[in-house]
């Protein structure tokens, strides 16, 4: 099996300025009784998107139609609190492809790589930029390159580049998934099991 | 250089080293539940494969639960497809399922410890962020995503950069009326929910341990608060003695061999943290939270923060949160009045947990204003309660005593906090909606939680323990 490859990305972006996004405001756990991947998209970030009526919030980002594109702009600590991998499931199957903040959380990071959703960490202070730009001008195009780890607000030219790991970076760029990798290192693995003696 | 107890166990699990990437880890206890599994399963069977090791995991729903009538047949149908998918996916794979009305069954990080599952130096994953508490026992535990159960299930190995290390050191004795849950809530509100986040964090000093092992669970468990990984405590006399005659506990030659290997598993003296905080055991009081995430926590003496306290880019944030919790920065907190108490979950759901609250209440009535629900973490630990009397004192004092799962911690089944009013829970998470959609959660110690079902406000439980 494979992931969706990643290799550059031009798009607008949807700002959303809060800290410590947690993966219940993602998707609140009542989401999270489906069996399958698929249709999480749907109920993302659902309590600050729909009111108690299910009536869309309209000053919320998702909501504005001002706003569109393939990368999600957050406040520092993105993705914290639980394990959920349903909150990267969601983001990507609303469309996103990429979520850029200051910090990420351990675990959300891994399950967002593991889905073909890139986290790009960027400075506080790029942050600010992409924000500031975003609210001079709502289409304002950022530009992600997985290949040369760089990050560009095509506006202003300013460019910063990010970390990923090789072996990570190698998977996306290709498009491989983890399980392949680990299910072709089986013997090894017996090796380990066997060369145990506690 | 000397190697730390974290260094100890991570290195001997690992199959081989990825360059300038991950290592590839070998897990030795796979713990999976009725919501992050469904789709690990689904992806075996996409790829045509079984489970590798089927006898290193071990399954019990927990989440969806409902915690009356557990006989009965679950009335959710979207849980009930979820807990059925669960029995169906274990015995298509032969892996033990501790299933509903099994007497072992409970919330996954309350059942590995007391049925002798969890054991030091070994790696423990489950799809669930609370892994962490199993490190009370010195083994490297951690929460993993649904790709990553599926990788565990097809090759018990997980790919995985590993942490830097950090290490706490709380010395001294701890007051009247603080516990675990105040330690832990205190480091929290010190560093924030992101201030070890990349760590893996060691605690140290005489405050852990001395604490019980279900006190070092609670510490453990909510360690990924704070953002880290994980966090453990070397294992001790303590630890062994908890282990031993338990069900999947090592016995006979085998619990000697087990035991040297165990006593070898704590830091040298020479090892280097990357990281290293200390704190007084003195200055912590009992804590209890006023916003909307854990490190939002104050002592319960305290106030919470005026706006002119805080950074300017922290107050749009703050401010949120005090709108969803209908608060006034710069208030007391003592005083407040609650609507509900929730004794529960895999960080205070454990017997200690339920005999602290049963003592304090023993005796006294529960305020006509509060609705609590008392769940235990497991059936076992519901079997020990009922013997031990605490089921009827606590119906003397006026509280139902419920069936186990995960309950009001996550709200996945009835067991909802509802919108508007004010909980004071002994879990781990006061996210905006955790505990179902506007409900406003203060986290706080089972104690402080009776105190308050006692007087239906914000009270400091020591003015209670000062009568005795
Ligand atoms: S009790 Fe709460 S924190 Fe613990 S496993 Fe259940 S839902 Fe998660």
């Amino acid at each position: 099996m494979s992931i969706e490859k990643f290799i550059t990305l031009k798009s607008p972006c949807v700002p959303l300025p809060i800290e410590n996004v947690d993966t219940d405001q993602i998707i609140p756990a009542r989401f999270l009784k489906a069996t399958t991947r698929d249709g999480f998209g749907e109920n993302l970030f659902r309590d600050w998107r729909y009111d108690k009526q299910n009536q869309p919030v309209s000053d919320f980002v998702l909501n504005n139609s001002l706003y569109s594109g393939k990368i999600l702009v957050a406040g520092k600590n993105f993705g914290s609190g639980s394990s959920r991998e349903h909150a990267a499931w969601a983001i990507h199957d609303y469309g996103f492809k990429v979520v850029v903040s200051s910090f990420f959380a351990d675990i959300f990071k891994n399950n967002a790589l593991n889905n073909g959703l890139l986290p790009v960490q960027v400075s506080e202070g790029f942050l600010k930029k992409i924000f500031n730009e975003i609210q001079k001008d709502t289409k304002v195009l950022v530009e992600v390159n997985l290949e040369n780890q760089t990050i560009t607000i095509l506006s202003t030219g300013e460019k910063e580049s990010f970390e990923i790991n090789n072996y990570k970076k190698e998977c996306l760029l290709n498009g491989y998934d983890d399980i392949d990798y680990l299910l072709s290192i089986k013997d090894k693995i017996v090796e380990f099991e066997q060369s145990r003696t506690v | 250089m000397g190697k730390t107890l974290f260094d100890k166990v991570w290195d001997s699990h690992v199959v081989t080293q990825i360059e300038g990437g991950p290592s590839v880890l070998y897990i030795d206890r796979h713990l999976i539940h009725e919501v992050t599994s469904p789709q690990a399963f689904a992806g075996l069977d996409q790829r045509g494969i079984q489970v590798f090791r089927p006898q290193n995991t071990v399954a019990t729903p927990d989440h969806n639960v409902p915690t009356l009538d557990q006989h009965l047949s679950i009335k959710d149908q979207l849980s009930r497809i979820q807990v059925n998918k669960l029995t169906e996916n274990t015995k298509k794979h032969g892996i033990q399922l501790f299933g509903l009305t099994h007497k072992y069954q409970g919330i996954v990080h309350v059942i590995g410890p007391e049925l002798g599952l969890t054991q030091p130096g070994m790696t423990i994953v489950c799809g669930d962020s609370h892994t962490s508490t199993h490190g009370a026992f010195g083994s490297v535990a951690f929460g993993i995503g649904t790709s990553e159960v599926e990788m565990v299930l097809a090759t018990q190995c997980i790919l995985q950069p590993k942490p830097k290390k950090m290490r706490i050191t709380i010395n001294g004795k701890l007051g009247k009326g603080v516990t675990s849950k105040d330690i832990i809530l205190y480091i929290i509100s010190k560093i924030s929910t992101s201030g070890a986040t990349g760590y893996f964090v060691e605690y140290a000093g005489s405050a852990f341990t001395g604490l019980s092992m279900e006190g070092r669970m609670t510490v453990c468990n909510m360690t990924i608060e704070m953002g880290a990984r994980g966090g453990l405590i070397a294992p001790d006399e303590v630890t062994f003695e908890y282990i031993k005659g338990r069900e999947y506990a090592p016995k006979g030659k085998d619990w000697d061999k087990k035991l040297e290997y165990w006593k070898s598993l704590k830091t040298d003296k020479d090892a280097v943290f990357d990281k290293e905080l200390v704190y007084d055991a003195a200055d912590i009081e009992p804590m209890i939270t006023y916003g909307t995430n854990p490190g939002m926590g104050k002592g319960i003496t305290g106030s919470i923060p005026s706006l002119s306290e805080l950074q300017e880019t922290e107050r749009p944030t703050f401010q949120k949160s005090m709108k969803y919790m209908n608060f006034e920065p710069g208030s007391k907190l003592i005083g407040k009045p609650v609507d509900y108490v929730f004794l529960g979950s895999c960080t205070n759901g454990r017997i200690e947990d339920l005999r602290a609250f049963a003592n304090f209440v023993k005796g006294k009535k529960k305020a006509d204003s509060i609705t609590a629900w008392i769940v235990p973490g497991s059936k076992q630990v519901e079997k020990q309660a009922k013997e031990e009397g605490i089921d009827k004192i606590l119906e003397e004092a006026g509280f139902e005593f419920r069936q186990p799962g995960c309950s009001a911690c996550l709200a996945m089944n009835e067991d909802k906090i509802p919108e508007g009013k004010y909980a004071v829970s002994t879990t781990n998470r006061n996210f905006e909606g955790r505990q179902g959609p506007g409900a406003r959660t203060m986290l706080a110690s089972p104690l402080t939680a009776a105190a308050v079902a006692i007087t239906g406000k914000i009270t400091d439980p020591r003015e209670f323990l000062a009568e005795v």
